[in-house]
């Protein structure tokens, strides 16, 4: 009798070693943690596993991965709060950015990996329902009064931001430069939102789920992925002009010192690039930045003319200060 | 009294046992908890100047949010008072099948995730939803309105009154109201004269505690609020854009004012409660 009144401390001991044994264990497999943003997660579990048997391969180490994702800004100060991070793959450069002005990377990053260091490319488009019943072609459409658009807020989601420039850049372009004009565009156009879900799944929520609205802007690989998995109640719209999103991809110096990673993480930035990388991001409907790779997807990409955010607003620090600061023109369209 | 004064121990002044351990113990838990994290509120946003916290807490959308988030929430907290004194007093006065899942009902806000609330509401509410076709028939926009703040606001504060009223309607003496009936009251007069004095402070405290409970939610109401500056915007959603833009100091700050006026209502509130508990 009394031997069984101890068997649960004796379990519990039991577990205790079992558990520190695991950590050990793990310990031995190196581990890389990719802190990404939100609709990268089917991709990134896709290319982990395929970086996995490349590294394996070549050097006959044993690699796992951590993902973590969520909101593109809140995953940047995640990392800036001490989140160890081996590499970030975020929404916006602006993003990366702060990583830098925290410190934990230097402030030339962008130019350390390939095409900005953006492996992989994707645009805005709109998803309309089932037979275009509002008639929608172009950005101009967005801002009749019988239409409602769904974006979430700029000030909360990364691609929303990407949203509002792309916006802006069509207007400007339209309009031959005129700011006033093109502010007075954008001002109508969000006069037409309904709803400002604070993230990109959120609005995508309210535009299937809850019926909302006639049009929404979203990512073009999350679009073309709605459209595979419920083609019979929506299409795509394809606007005369857009932007092409580069979503960045960065080396964390400062915790891949410290967690002896850094050949590793560096490899698997690079990988990103390498034909089967790029192929993946392709099969995830993402453009991959090597035009031969993307050329054999581009099939499956609508065509439009894209501008870049370095030509229309000189990059993410001009931009930012310039619309999305506190008081600047995304707070000033809803004051008038 | 001379040997206890000799012997080592300090003879203690309080009659029940372990005060200086419980006391401790009790001040290290609150300052970890709740003091240390909300003076690095202060802390954080003292290092911006105070031209600059000015700015922060004054700007147009900054205040019109602090107009929904207070006024919702008084209004949402108000009418929990009424209907929550009603199902606390169904709950304890009446016996009928189903009361106990009756009564358990009343603490899923509690316990329910307040994202998965806010999602339920929504979908409810929205024009297409169950009961927000109704309301939209009638012209009345329930979710993505001030109307969608109020119902999620509601919702999460029902049980703060529920459970401060119950126990103590459950101790009120049935016998006071029937004296008061022999002596010839009415039934309105016992209710305005014995039971609602007797229950004011208990609905105060449920009161106080469902309104700052509102004013600080955040998860159920961004679903439903539909978020559009000005309108429907609430304060910890204004708190949440600063701290996506890196401006720490600024959503600090506005964190400093809803920290003060929380605390500001409900030092009011105790002493509304305290005036109540004497006059009954």
């Amino acid at each position: 009798m009394k031997t069984h009144t101890h068997t649960p401390r004796r379990l519990a001991a039991a577990l205790v070693i079992a558990l520190f044994g695991l950590a050990l264990s793990n310990a031995a497999a190196q581990t890389l943690l990719n802190v990404s943003y939100d609709p990268t997660r089917e991709f990134y579990t896709d290319l982990n596993a395929a970086f996995a048997k490349h590294w394996k391969e070549k050097t006959g180490e044993q690699i796992e991965f951590s993902q973590s994702h969520g909101g593109s800004s809140k995953q940047a100060r995640a990392v800036i709060d001490g989140l160890e991070a081996d590499v970030v793959t975020l929404a916006l450069a602006a993003d990366v950015n702060a990583i830098a002005k925290a410190g934990l990377l230097p402030e030339n990053w962008q130019s350390r990996l390939p095409s900005n260091s953006a492996p992989y490319q994707s645009t805005l488009a709109f998803l309309v329902r089932k037979g275009n019943p509002k008639n929608i072609k172009d950005w101009d459409d967005l801002i009749r009064p019988d239409v409602q658009v769904i974006t979430p807020n700029p000030k909360t989601s990364g691609v929303a931001r990407w949203n509002f420039l792309a916006a802006w850049g069509w207007a400007q372009n339209h309009f031959g430069g005129d700011e006033a004009k093109t502010q007075e565009f954008i001002k109508r156009l969000y006069a037409n939102v309904p709803v400002l879900d604070t993230g990109a799944r959120g609005s995508s929520t309210t535009f299937t789920e809850r019926q909302i609205g006639d049009v929404l802007i979203n990512w073009e690989n999350e679009l073309l992925l709605a459209l595979k998995e419920q083609g019979d109640k929506y299409e795509i719209v394809t606007p005369s002009l857009s932007i092409l999103a580069e979503p960045t991809v960065a080396l964390v110096d400062k915790n891949v010192d410290k967690k002896k990673t850094r050949e590793v993480a560096q490899a698997y930035l690079e990988y990103l690039y390498s034909d089967e990388g790029q192929q993946i991001a392709g099969k995830h409907f993402y453009r991959p930045s090597n035009p031969a790779i993307l050329a054999k997807f581009q099939s499956q990409y609508p065509n439009l003319k894209l501008f870049t955010i370095d030509e229309v607003f000189g990059g993410w620090n001009p931009a930012t200060k310039k619309f999305f600061e506190d008081g600047a023109i995304f707070d000033q369209i809803y004051l008038k | 009294m001379e040997t206890r004064k000799k012997t080592k121990r300090r003879p203690s002044r309080r009659i029940l046992p372990g005060f200086g351990l419980t006391m401790g113990i009790t001040v290290t838990y609150l300052t970890l908890l709740v003091l240390i994290p909300l003076s690095a509120v202060f802390i954080r946003s003292s290092g911006m100047g105070w031209d600059a916290f000015w700015t922060a807490i004054t700007g147009r959308q900054v205040v019109a949010s602090y107009k929904v988030t207070f006024g919702i929430s008084f209004l949402a907290a108000a009418t929990n008072a009424v209907f929550g004194f009603l199902v606390a007093w169904v709950l304890t006065r009446y016996r009928f099948p189903g009361r106990r899942i009756l009564d358990a009902l009343v603490d899923l806000p509690f316990a329910l995730p307040t994202a998965v609330a806010g999602i339920a509401l929504t979908a409810l509410y929205a024009r297409n939803g169950w009961l927000g076709q109704f309301f939209y028939s009638l012209g009345i926009e329930t979710a993505y309105s001030q109307v969608g703040i109020y119902i999620a606001l509601t919702f999460i504060g029902l049980p703060f009154v529920v459970r401060t009223l119950q126990p103590v309607m459950e101790d009120l003496d049935a016998e006071v109201e029937e004296a008061a009936a022999s002596l010839g009251a009415g039934r309105a007069k016992v209710f305005t004269q014995i039971i609602v004095p007797a229950l004011l402070p208990a609905m105060l405290t449920g009161f106080a505690l469902a309104f700052a409970r509102a004013i600080g939610e955040y998860g159920s109401v961004i679903f439903i609020s539909g978020n559009i500056p000005l309108r429907t915007e609430i304060t910890p959603l204004v708190i949440v854009k600063f701290l996506e833009n890196y401006q720490y100091p600024q959503a600090t700050a506005v964190a400093a004012v809803m920290l003060t006026a929380s605390f500001a209502l409900l030092f009011v509130i105790n002493l509304l409660q305290r005036w109540a508990e004497k006059n009954s």
